[in-house]
């Protein structure tokens, strides 16, 4: 069975074909991937980041055919993003999903973005039943895999840990080629004092707006004296931010009695992170999962992977329903195809 | 103190089971996490092992029940406490309860929750594997404050609930049906979502609560914060 997905909830549109063969296998025949790069100190909007997904959708899906060199009536199941997400971009890409469904006559399939992360890291790793920590930009959830829906035990309760991260670069003017995270953890690399943040973990919840907001001042203060530099900022955020993280994911391995863990979502690519969480999981007797960057990061495979687990359970989107939604709990999805 | 028996190790602390002049008593040692700069480890191992000490004294002097703390050894981030013999809420929950003996344990839980949050106290950390109903008299008895601080903020104080409710969503997602089956009522099933559940705690809360219409009020805030936020990337 051979799936092609299209991704486009936020900054990247991606189209991804994977085929499921008759022994189980998942075989990726193409992931491409374009990302809509802002200015420094500016963020993307949903307005232009459609219009950055309309200009490359079509060439994407030429691609994608290319370098998986199949044709359009092999193809099984059309999969896209159904939510969460900016709704301009969804809505640009989930009306080509439709189009290509009339013409190629395949059927349609709705995944939740979430659930796309998961999956794809689940096949990518071969973990089999890991606590989930996803994190990106709009993102933080602790998630465990329980009767039938992956639960959320812990989450950011105001902004998500890419975007506080991504906010913090633009303050100091670092650039968001080829993403903001990315330059963050680069100047970390260099940081050598250590400025103490809040810290704010409740329970298994964390929450990082009044960190954002500590750093603000700090930058605005004590950097203009000199007394820190951006790099030392980098490094105590990131310390911080982490740390957060990989507590609440102990928290719930404890909580759930699980020695595994799964990192997901475009931040799971930082290598700090990983090496802090595989330090907590070692500590543990545990094993960590992780993902490089083609596979952390939005991508069209993930949609694929999910829709062709959702597809093979007799699951399908009729077209009157193939809207787009914003909001879109990961809790939501009846997870039919895991015991 | 003469044997020390390891029991478990939760996500930080260690457990020992030891005997304190004759009565029986937990050692819980924090441990240094290698993952954490170590700045911030010591900062906040200091903060909790004193933190939880703190507030085992304030909670047993206005009268809620918790572990008595026995010795504080800030140098070594140990606690010597009260060993409680009993189940915690969440084995209690999953063994299956009838209505009348949720009712009462959510009720419990609502009403010391209200005189913890009037005396400024957050938990921190509030789920069902936190309290436990000691053997005997069933009485209800908080554990686990190092994650605790004090605040007179509404919105601590609803953040606190909105720990809790979400806390018994994830880890009691069928605790609905399995109360319908032992009650034998399935026509009732929809009324029995663990949503429902919870509010009889917020019932007692609201009751009891001097302080609970902008509590309550800040709580219905970051619900909506967390579950209909809007999320990408």
């Amino acid at each position: 069975m051979i799936a092609i997905g299209f991704e486009g909830s936020a900054n990247k549109i991606g189209i991804g074909i994977l085929e499921h063969t008759a022994s189980g296998e998942a075989v990726v025949l193409a992931n491409v991937r374009r990302t809509y790069i802002t200015p420094p100190g500016q963020g993307f909007l949903p307005k232009d980041t459609a219009v950055h997904h309309r200009q490359h959708v079509l060439a994407l899906v030429k691609e994608a055919l290319a370098v998986a060199k199949i044709k359009p009536s092999q193809i099984d199941c059309i999969c896209f993003t159904k939510g969460p997400g900016m709704a301009a971009p969804l809505i640009s890409v989930a009306l080509v999903a439709r189009t290509l469904s009339l013409i190629w006559k395949k059927p349609l399939v709705g995944v939740n973005h979430a659930i796309g992360h998961i999956e794809m890291g689940r096949m990518i790793t071969g973990a089999q039943n890991p606590i989930v920590l996803y994190v990106s930009g709009g993102n933080t959830q602790v998630i465990a895999y329980s009767e039938k829906r992956y639960r959320i035990f812990g989450e950011a309760i105001d902004i998500a840990v890419g975007n506080c991260l991504d906010r913090f670069a633009r303050i100091v003017g670092l650039p968001n080629d080829p993403a903001p995270g990315y330059n963050v953890e680069q100047c970390a690399k260099r940081g050598k004092t250590f400025v103490e943040l809040p810290y704010g973990v409740k329970g298994m919840d964390v929450s990082f707006s009044g960190i954002l907001t500590f750093i603000e001042s700090v930058a605005e203060d004590k950097l203009k004296k000199g007394l820190v530099t951006v790099d030392d900022l980098c490094y105590s955020l990131q310390e911080t931010l982490f740390a957060m993280l990989v507590e609440i994911t102990e928290r719930a391995m404890a909580h759930v009695g699980s020695s595994e863990v799964l990192i997901v979502g475009g931040v799971g690519s930082n290598v700090r992170l990983q090496e802090m969480m595989e330090s907590m999981v070692k500590d543990r007797g545990g094993r960590l999962f992780a993902t490089d960057e083609r596979f952390c990061i939005d991508n069209g495979l993930m949609i694929a992977q999910a829709g062709a687990l959702m597809y093979a359970t007799g699951i399908v989107t009729e077209l009157e329903n193939t809207n787009c939604t914003q909001r879109y709990r990961t809790d939501d999805v009846y997870v039919a195809w895991r015991e | 103190m003469a044997t020390v028996v390891p029991v478990k190790q939760g996500a930080e602390a260690r457990l020992l089971d030891i005997d304190f002049g004759g009565r029986p008593a937990f050692a819980k040692q924090r441990f240094k996490k290698a993952y954490r700069h170590p700045v911030l480890d010591e900062r906040l191992t200091a903060r909790r092992v004193t933190q939880e000490a703190r507030t085992m004294l304030r909670l047993r002097r206005a009268g809620i029940d918790a572990p008595a703390l026995f010795l504080l050894d800030t140098a070594n981030s140990i606690i010597y406490v009260e060993r409680i013999e009993g189940d915690t809420v969440r084995d209690v929950l999953r063994g299956g309860v009838d209505d009348a003996q949720f009712e009462a344990i959510a009720r419990a839980i609502g009403a010391d929750l209200a005189k913890i949050h009037d005396m400024d106290l957050i938990h921190g950390d509030l789920t069902t594997s936190n309290m436990m109903l000691r053997h005997g008299t069933r009485k209800l008895v908080w554990i686990d404050f190092g994650l605790s601080y004090t605040s007179t903020l509404a919105e601590d104080k609803g953040v606190d609930l909105y720990v809790l409710e979400r806390a018994i969503q994830s880890t009691h997602p069928n605790q609905a049906k399995a109360m319908v089956r032992h009650a034998g009522r399935a026509w009732r099933g929809t009324l029995l979502t663990p949503w429902n559940k919870f509010d009889g705690i917020i019932r007692q809360y609201t009751a009891d609560s001097k302080n609970a219409q902008p509590v309550i009020r800040k709580f219905e805030e970051v619900r909506l914060r967390g579950r209909k936020r809007t999320a990408f990337g």
